[in-house]
């Protein structure tokens, strides 16, 4: 088989296994989505309310605060798994928990790396608000929740991108969940390829573990031409709502 | 009123009647947007209390609500040209159908029957201003407060505000305070003028005995054109 052959065969069972609706593949797909989904729901409710209050009341601590979350930002995920892992393991200070290799772990993990991101994004958002909005809210009558409810809604298509860059971060995110969750599917083989159902394996640790068995690529071929649509359908999403703007 | 170490408003002490035009003109930089300002309760003067009508502002909404500042630059939220205007009914929890009525009044006296479902984003320049203008009179303020409505507009519109500016006094009876330095727009819909020189007042008067006869020679270097600032 020449090298051509070698990609072109790969791709066409790919798509067959794409579109033949493999389980083994959907399952992979459907815990990616799940996880990453509620991580970024759930940090999106706490990253927006954060960014409000970042933006217009003064607590002490603020300054902390916003260190933290620029910090967050920019945190290597595989430090993250490590860190929830520790706290997660039967002996660590959360092991009671018993959440260690499921996807609430893995849920965890996320919403701890993608929190800090919503919030910087959408704080910055809310900041480029012009302060003349504000004041036009007050000389209009408005009280000050009128003056954050305009704020959210002059700021509402850069709290989208926020989140959707959020979850474009979540769904191709690989070290932390990968630690937490441990890719671990049900034994057995179905459809022929790989093992059982996906219980913790999402589209990234998947690829990782079904790549580095060698022999057939088209699995993780497979998977990455999935992944890779539901990163640029989040990304062409991002693109509408600032072109909205 | 202080922004630093520079004074900007020295002691002013003015009264305006009920129902007219009163004209607070002076130089770029003289202070006339930092008073209207302060009338909004945008600024606070280091020394003294505000107050209105005798009450005290601790209730600053309230006293807001009866009056409305149409900034020198308007800001437009990001939403369409009726729900721009409609903003100041909308927060003072009037009903759907008064809001309706209300707001196509405003549009109808600013000329933009019509635009109501438009984006307020893309108006014209001089619309954006009437639409500001519709926004600030919508809910019957007792007192409008113009910070150079005019400025930046060709003049077609001005004409229009000024006929709007007429047209609401005598209507409505709004106390009108308007701040500008175009001088031939205080001779054409001023009742009073007031001179506002380096946050001094130096003079007020009836706009026509101001210029028939300024009581200060740099009010009459002012009005006349030949102040050199
Ligand atoms: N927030 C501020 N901080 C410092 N200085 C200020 C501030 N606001 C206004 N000033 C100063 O106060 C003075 C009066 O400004 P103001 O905007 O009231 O002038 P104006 O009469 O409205 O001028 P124009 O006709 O150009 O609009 C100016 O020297 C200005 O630089
Ligand atoms: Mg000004």
């Amino acid at each position: 088989m020449s090298s051509a052959d070698f990609l072109v065969h790969g791709l066409i069972k790919a798509f067959e296994l794409i579109f033949s609706l493999n389980p083994y593949i959907l399952s992979i797909t459907g815990v990616s989505i799940k996880v990453s989904g509620t991580a970024t729901i759930l940090a999106a409710l706490t990253a927006i309310p954060l960014s409000f209050a970042l933006a217009f009341l003064n607590f002490r601590g603020k300054q902390a605060v916003i260190t933290l979350i620029n910090t967050g930002m920019g945190l290597p995920p595989v430090f993250v798994g490590l860190f929830i892992f520790v706290m997660l393991v039967p002996a660590g200070p959360l092991g009671f928990a018993d959440i260690i290799f499921t996807p609430s772990a893995m849920i965890l993990a996320q919403y701890i790396l993608v929190t800090p991101i919503i919030t910087g994004i959408s704080l910055s958002a809310i900041k480029a608000v012009p302060k003349s909005i504000i004041e036009t809210v007050y000389t209009l009558g408005g009280s000050r929740k009128d003056a954050i409810i305009a704020a959210l809604s002059e700021a509402r298509f850069g709290i989208i991108t926020a989140i959707l860059a959020g979850l474009g971060r979540a769904l191709s995110e690989v070290g932390a969940i990968l630690i937490v969750g441990g890719n671990i599917a049900e034994t057995g083989s179905i459809g022929g390829i790989g093992e059982g159902l996906s219980k913790t394996r999402t589209l990234t640790t998947a690829i990782t573990s079904e790549t580095s068995k060698g022999g057939d690529f088209s699995t993780p071929i497979a998977l990455g031409i999935i992944l890779i649509t539901l990163n640029l359908s989040v990304n062409l999403l991002a693109n509408y709502f600032q072109r909205r703007d | 009123m202080v922004f630093g170490e520079k004074e900007v408003l020295k002691d002013i002490n003015l009264q305006i009647m009920r129902g007219e035009i009163f004209a607070l003109v002076g130089p770029s930089g003289s202070g006339k947007t930092t008073f209207l300002r302060l009338l909004n309760f945008f600024e606070r003067p280091e020394k003294g209390n505000l107050e209105f009508n005798g009450m005290e502002t601790s209730g600053i909404i309230n006293i807001r609500r009866r009056m409305s500042l149409l900034f020198q630059t308007p800001a437009i939220f990001n939403k369409s040209v009726f729900e721009n205007v409609a903003y100041g009914l909308k927060v003072r929890g009037i009903d759907k159908k008064t809001i309706e009525k209300k707001v196509s009044e405003a549009l109808d006296i600013v000329g933009l029957s019509g635009l109501g479902n438009q984006k307020a984003r893309t108006l014209s320049g001089g619309e954006a201003q009437r639409m500001a203008f519709a926004r600030a009179i919508v809910y019957d303020p007792e007192i409008l407060l113009l910070d150079e409505p005019t400025a930046n507009l060709d003049p077609a519109n001005v004409m229009k505000i000024e006929e709007i500016i007429k047209r609401i006094r005598k209507e409505r009876e709004t106390t009108i305070l308007l701040a500008t330095h175009n001088i031939p727009q205080v001779r054409r819909i001023a009742d009073r003028v007031g001179i506002l020189i380096n946050g001094e007042l130096i003079e007020v008067n009836t706009k026509n005995a101001i210029f028939k006869n300024p009581g200060d020679n740099r009010s009459e270097a002012f009005l006349k054109g030949e102040m050199i600032y």
